[in-house]
């Protein structure tokens, strides 16, 4: 059984003039223990939608979660309670998710006293061993968030969603606001406590190398909807879809030229009116007639039209399904 | 070099308050020429670009020592008139955030023809006309009915096309260019990018491209500046300095990335983290992360040496 299934997970908004926008549109996925699945997409795609509507931190409009079998859809906000205990999340800025006026050690053991979890030495000697996991100084738990680097705040976001031992974590943009040689060693960090306590990570990135770097599946989203979806590798290797393609070239990487690049014309399009059809047919370099009309399913395409041992599933009609 | 440079930055230092932020700049560009600048946050680019503006918040910071000569003048010798004629007309400038660099209060078409009345003996419909035409070089469907258009009514890179417009409306010879794509998508920053090389090739406008984003530069500039703590501590043509990196900054820089590194093993980090003004170390302000440290790191400060290729660094790389 996958730890986490997403069953046609949707969440739209009211948008201006009666519109509807549609920010994560059918999305199915899933996520086994101990696996790392990166999610990545363009600003507005609705990858963080979907991370937090999975988490119910926002309410979907439809679709199941389930999570270990149990349809966390149906649970009342109290019986959804001990259930948060297993889903965790970290989040791009670690200057606006950690509260200023309380102590990294507070911050940290926050979680364990929401949860009644343990006596008050039991939660001290908690966050000590949670303050070593993340590689913080001890006395670290007496100081404040501002004493602290960006890096060294991601850290304390990390120490405080391991707190009460999640099974699945959502980490949403973890590293982007980072520098450099600072995004490396939380990079490191991540992958790290994944392996020692076997996490499930939904990892969300704009990022496509630093997502390639992390992930063992990796899910690519446009305008709310999954348009390819496979092992890693094979998104990177051989992708399929061209929005995939194209993000892939667009990386501007040292050492890589410029010239074999696919630049997309224009922006994403407005998601409270989306395009008919493909969403993407706007600015596919490979568009058909048939775009324009039908919306391409995702799934996994004939074996003539794939390489031999693909196992990706694509929403496209370059691919017929099988 | 030094004889055809279109502006000439020798020995600049800022300080804020009583900390010094940048100690002892020296870079040259061309014109028409691509210079990258980069740097992770609080290594001093940012800064340097805004003194070449003397957009610098004078007080608390001060311009300490040096020059900044841009076509044969010290812009540092400048009086506040002079500066006004230079500013958006002879450079130009653009930032990370379109959004908060537009005045929200007013139409594109108006702020673009700002620009060029302020600048330029001409017609209010004049102005206008050259706006049509900008918009259209920087790509804007439309540009007509652009004119009319708010900056909230359009996307972040549509912004950053509308702030590229308003730059180049007195055809600048030097663009500073901050951070210009990182709030962007990556397909639309590669929109941007080939705009502004397109651009720097057909006017010979020159182009300071300022930036974190190694593979940006390696992808469109000619030659890269590498700065740390307050200080260049490398430079050569782009194609070297990423085929042979030789300051150990660099060198781990580049081999920190997640693109240069085979997924799932441990990416080769950097420990620590770079030292905010007034807490840089004495010798070599990178010595405490630096893994080939040799006996003067600690004390002495390495002078910025070499021919084509410049390096800051007692034990560089072979």
């Amino acid at each position: 059984m996958s730890l986490l299934e997403l069953r046609h997970l949707s969440k739209t908004y009211p948008g201006q003039n009666g519109a509807v926008v549609q920010a994560v549109s059918d999305v199915s996925l899933t996520i086994e223990p101990g696996e790392v699945l990166g999610v990545v997409g363009e600003s507005g795609c609705g990858k963080s939608t979907l991370g937090r509507s999975l988490l119910r931190l926002i309410e979907p409009s439809g679709g199941e979660i389930l999570f270990e079998g149990e349809d966390l859809m149906g649970l009342s906000q109290r019986a959804m309670k001990p259930r948060r205990r297993d889903l965790q999340i970290i989040f791009q800025d670690p200057f606006g998710s950690l509260n200023p006026r309380h102590t990294v050690g507070g911050i940290i053991g926050e979680p364990l006293v929401v949860h009644g979890v343990g006596t008050r030495e039991e939660r001290a000697a908690r966050v000590a061993e949670l303050l070593k996991l993340v590689g913080l100084p001890e006395d670290a738990g007496k100081r404040y968030p501002h004493e602290f680097s960006g890096g060294q705040r991601q850290r304390i976001a990390i120490a405080r969603a391991l707190a009460l031992n999640p099974k699945l974590l959502v980490a949403d943009e973890a590293v982007s606001a980072l520098d450099v040689s600072i995004q490396s060693q939380i990079i490191n960090l991540i992958a790290d406590l994944q392996k020692r306590l076997n996490l499930s990570i939904l990892f969300i990135s704009h990022d496509l190398s630093v997502i390639r770097h992390v992930s063992d599946r990796i899910a690519v989203m446009y305008l709310g909807r999954i348009v390819e979806v496979g092992p890693a590798e094979e998104i990177m290797d051989a992708p399929k879809h061209p929005y995939t393609q194209a993000l892939l070239s667009a990386i501007p990487r040292p050492g890589v030229e410029r010239k074999q690049r696919i630049v997309l014309q224009g922006e994403l399009p407005d998601p409270a009116n989306p395009p008919s059809g493909c969403a993407f047919h706007t600015r596919c370099p490979k568009v058909m007639d048939i775009c324009h009309s039908v919306r391409p399913e995702l799934a996994r395409p004939q074996a003539s039209a794939v390489e031999a041992g693909s196992v990706s599933a694509v929403a496209c009609h370059l691919y017929p399904a099988a | 070099m030094a004889e055809s440079a279109l502006l000439t930055i020798n020995d600049l230092h800022i300080d804020v308050g009583s900390r010094p932020v940048i100690e002892g700049v020296s870079l040259s560009i061309a014109a028409g020429e691509m210079l990258g600048l980069v740097g992770e946050s609080g290594c001093g680019k940012s800064v340097t670009a805004l003194s070449i503006m003397r957009l610098l918040a004078e007080p608390p910071m001060k311009i300490v020592k040096g020059s900044i000569v841009f076509d044969g003048q010290d812009i540092l010798d400048l009086d506040d008139r002079a500066l006004e004629d230079l500013r958006g007309n002879q450079i130009a400038m653009i930032f990370q955030e379109p959004m908060t660099s537009l005045n929200p209060v007013f139409s594109i078409g108006n702020q673009i023809a700002e620009v060029v009345l302020l600048h330029r003996k001409v017609s209010r419909a004049e102005a206008e006309a050259r706006a049509v035409e900008l918009l259209t070089r920087v790509g804007i469907p439309s540009p007509q009915t652009a004119l009319g258009r708010y900056p909230h009514q359009m996307s972040g890179g549509q912004r950053q096309r509308v702030m590229i417009a308003m730059a180049l409306a007195c055809e600048p010879k030097l663009l500073v260019a901050d951070e210009p794509t990182t709030a962007l998508d990556v397909t639309v920053q590669a929109q941007i990018l080939d705009l502004l090389d397109d651009l720097r090739r057909e006017t010979g406008m020159a182009v300071l491209l300022i930036t974190h984003d190694l593979g940006v530069v390696s992808q469109y500039c000619d030659r890269v500046a590498v700065m740390y703590g307050g200080r260049v501590v490398e430079e050569a043509s782009a194609a070297e300095l990423f085929a042979h990196p030789r300051h150990r900054y660099t060198e781990a820089l580049l081999r920190t990335i997640p693109a240069s590194n085979p997924p799932g093993v441990e990416l080769p980090a950097i420990p620590g983290q770079v030292p905010p003004p007034g807490r840089r170390p004495v010798g070599c302000t990178f010595h405490p992360r630096c893994h080939a440290m040799v006996a003067p790191c600690g004390t002495d400060m390495p002078a910025l040496v070499g021919d084509a290729h410049l390096i800051r660094c007692w034990n560089p790389a072979a």
